[in-house]
């Protein structure tokens, strides 16, 4: 067979494909599902938990220790409630839409790599056969990621259509405008990190993470290499891409019942919840593989008792950065006001995919000076030159726009009093 | 293997296609566009085109069908149009012939052999395929290389459209009318 298929990076995949490479991969998928369901009923569980303490309050305490089968006990009560399709709701679609909002957010983590030793080329020995710890590794790489991100729209916009109610198509309208508008931050700040690496493969922007570092201490992650901006970009619309606070006008419950899912009940609804977290856990997991160098790290302890356990630290490694990149998350709910949806619309436009794309440019900019021996000093001086005209002018363009808009506001209160009296 | 992906996803897209035409929900007929795309981006990675696979999801899965969408939901026109009325007079003779004309083109082609539409490109295939491993690469390096010009006057051409979709939508104050 000549052709090569999407998996093609992967040493497991290259070559003829027998039984053996077909159940190790089918292995990898399971295995993958199962740790994001069980990370989502801890992360749950964490979240509440950490929410309470800085509340000043307990969070869970009745379920299991520490109440950490909370999110169990809460998921066999939502299988048991009743199921409710309402009369006017489309009820294909209706059905439908939580899926379209489970599955991209499962299938986007399958690019993450997880684990292996990434100072000898991160590949790992399973029974006999070398293979990455990834489900996938597809050439397109992180173009998966933003597709698969891309296509998550569609869960929230159907829920919110197909329900037949008011209040949920206005959740779903505000939702997929939200996210298709901070895909293109989203992607400008990723196209950084993909110039950087030289690759769109996640396995190989970890592997050029794990090099020697600065002075022999910094890592070289890319949140140093690409100078911090197209990170601060990311996890911004990152969290705006995931409707989470201080992004979550999708749902604000004072204005929207509970946005688009609001006639959801019973397992429909737990699945858009499990696809709510389920894409928190994907994103901190994207953020550490893209900024963080994902499993890379060093090795401490390479062999116990002849076995070779130097993968495994990439597996700790990660999970670590994971568990940091959680937590704030969590940390940024539990501290920031919701926006308004005129301040999120402005901060996409005008403040977030400005800046990723000036700051693309510049790295650009860099990199084609360092391939053409062209003084570094020089471009810097120049770039951030342009780039502080570009910002002039944008901010000249908001505040007249803001003023046009004002006295807009005051003609047509004036026009109204006029024609009152 | 390449034979049966081919079948399902040629399955996928008909049905998408006629799913499209036979829906009377204007939603329902723009979900099965959307199979249909992702039917034909099944097909892209099964010639080694990942990056139009990725490309062919993200902008119109991810963008041009949700734009339908939002356009449908905010429109309300999602309910089943009347079809007694003709918008254009003269317009269903029309689709008809139009049609049958382009059902006879493909028909065409395909008898005739697939090197009228792709013969050129067979023939300076050399040329994309010296050095450059993945395919994102050749298209970089035909687009920003030899099409350079043709990517900045599109590039040019959409700022444009931008500007003037912007200027178009924008209210202007009374007084300046």
């Amino acid at each position: 067979m000549t052709n090569t298929f999407v998996f093609a990076a992967d040493p497991l995949l290259v070559g003829d494909i027998g039984l053996a490479e077909v159940l190790l991969t089918l292995s990898k998928v399971l295995i993958a599902f199962g740790f994001l369901l069980v990370s989502v009923m801890l992360m749950i569980w964490f979240e509440r938990k950490l929410l309470g303490g800085m509340h000043q309050r307990f969070g869970p305490t009745m379920a299991g220790p520490f109440g950490i089968l909370q999110t169990l006990a809460d998921g066999i009560k939502l299988f048991f409630k009743e199921d409710l399709v309402p009369d006017r709701s489309d009820r294909f679609v209706f059905k439908l839409a939580p899926y379209l909002s489970l599955i991209p957010a499962f299938l986007a983590f399958a690019i993450v790599p997880l684990g292996g030793d990434f100072n000898s080329g991160g590949s790992v020995e399973v029974f006999g056969h070398t293979t990455f710890l990834q489900v996938a590794d597809p050439p397109v790489g992180i173009l998966w990621f933003l597709a698969m991100s891309s296509v998550a729209v569609y869960g929230v916009m159907l829920a919110g259509w197909s329900s037949g109610s008011k209040y949920p198509l206005l959740g779903s309208v505000r939702a997929s405008a939200q996210m298709v508008s901070y895909e293109a931050a989203l992607g400008l700040s990723v196209a950084s990190v993909v110039l950087v690496a030289g690759s769109l493969s996640t396995h190989d922007m970890v592997l050029a993470q794990a090099a020697e570092g600065y002075f022999g201490v910094i890592p070289r992650w890319n949140v140093i290499i690409t100078g911090l901006v197209p990170f601060i970009v990311f996890m911004i619309a990152g969290t705006a891409e995931l409707n989470r606070p201080p992004f979550d006008l999708v749902e604000a419950e004072q204005e929207l019942v509970g946005g688009f899912h609001t006639e959801y009940s019973s397992i429909r609804f737990a699945l858009f919840f499990l696809a709510e977290f389920m894409n928190t856990i994907t994103m901190s997991a994207i953020i550490v593989t893209l900024f963080f160098g994902g499993p890379a790290g060093p090795v401490l302890i390479s062999e116990i008792a002849g076995l070779n356990i130097g993968w495994a630290w990439g597996l700790l490694w990660f999970f670590v950065k994971l568990f940091v990149m959680l937590f704030v998350f969590i940390w940024m709910r539990a501290t920031l006001p919701r926006f308004r949806y005129d301040q999120l619309m402005d901060l996409g436009w005008k403040a977030l995919t400005p800046a990723a794309l000036a700051w693309f440019l510049f790295l650009a900019a860099l990199e084609t000076g360092r391939r053409r021996d062209w003084n570094e000093a020089l471009i810097t001086l120049l770039s951030l030159l342009v780039i502080s005209v570009a910002t002039a002018l944008l901010v000249r363009a908001v505040r007249n726009g803001r003023r046009i808009a004002a006295m807009q506001a005051q003609a047509m209160q004036a026009e109204s009093v006029s024609e009152r009296n | 293997m390449v034979e049966t992906v081919f079948a399902v996803s040629a399955v996928l897209i008909l049905v998408g296609a006629v799913g499209v035409v036979l829906f009377r929900n204007p939603v329902h007929a723009a979900l099965s566009l959307v199979l249909t795309l992702i039917g034909v981006a099944v097909l892209f990675v099964l010639n080694d085109a990942h990056f139009l696979a990725a490309v062919q999801v993200v902008v119109y899965a991810g963008a041009i069908v949700i734009l339908f969408l939002f356009v449908i939901m905010l429109l309300g026109v999602d309910k089943a149009e009347k079809l007694r009325i003709e918008p254009i007079a003269g317009q269903r003779p029309l689709a008809v012939v139009i049609g049958a004309g382009l059902a006879a083109v493909l028909v065409t082609v395909v008898i005739i052999g697939a090197d009228v539409l792709t013969g050129w490109r067979r023939q300076s295939g050399e040329r994309a395929l010296d050095g450059a491993s993945t395919d994102i690469e050749r298209i970089g390096r035909v687009l920003f290389g030899e099409f350079a010009f043709a990517v900045e006057i599109t590039a040019a051409l959409l700022t444009v459209a931008v500007v003037g979709a912007v200027i178009l939508t924008r209210r202007t104050p009374r007084g300046e009318q």
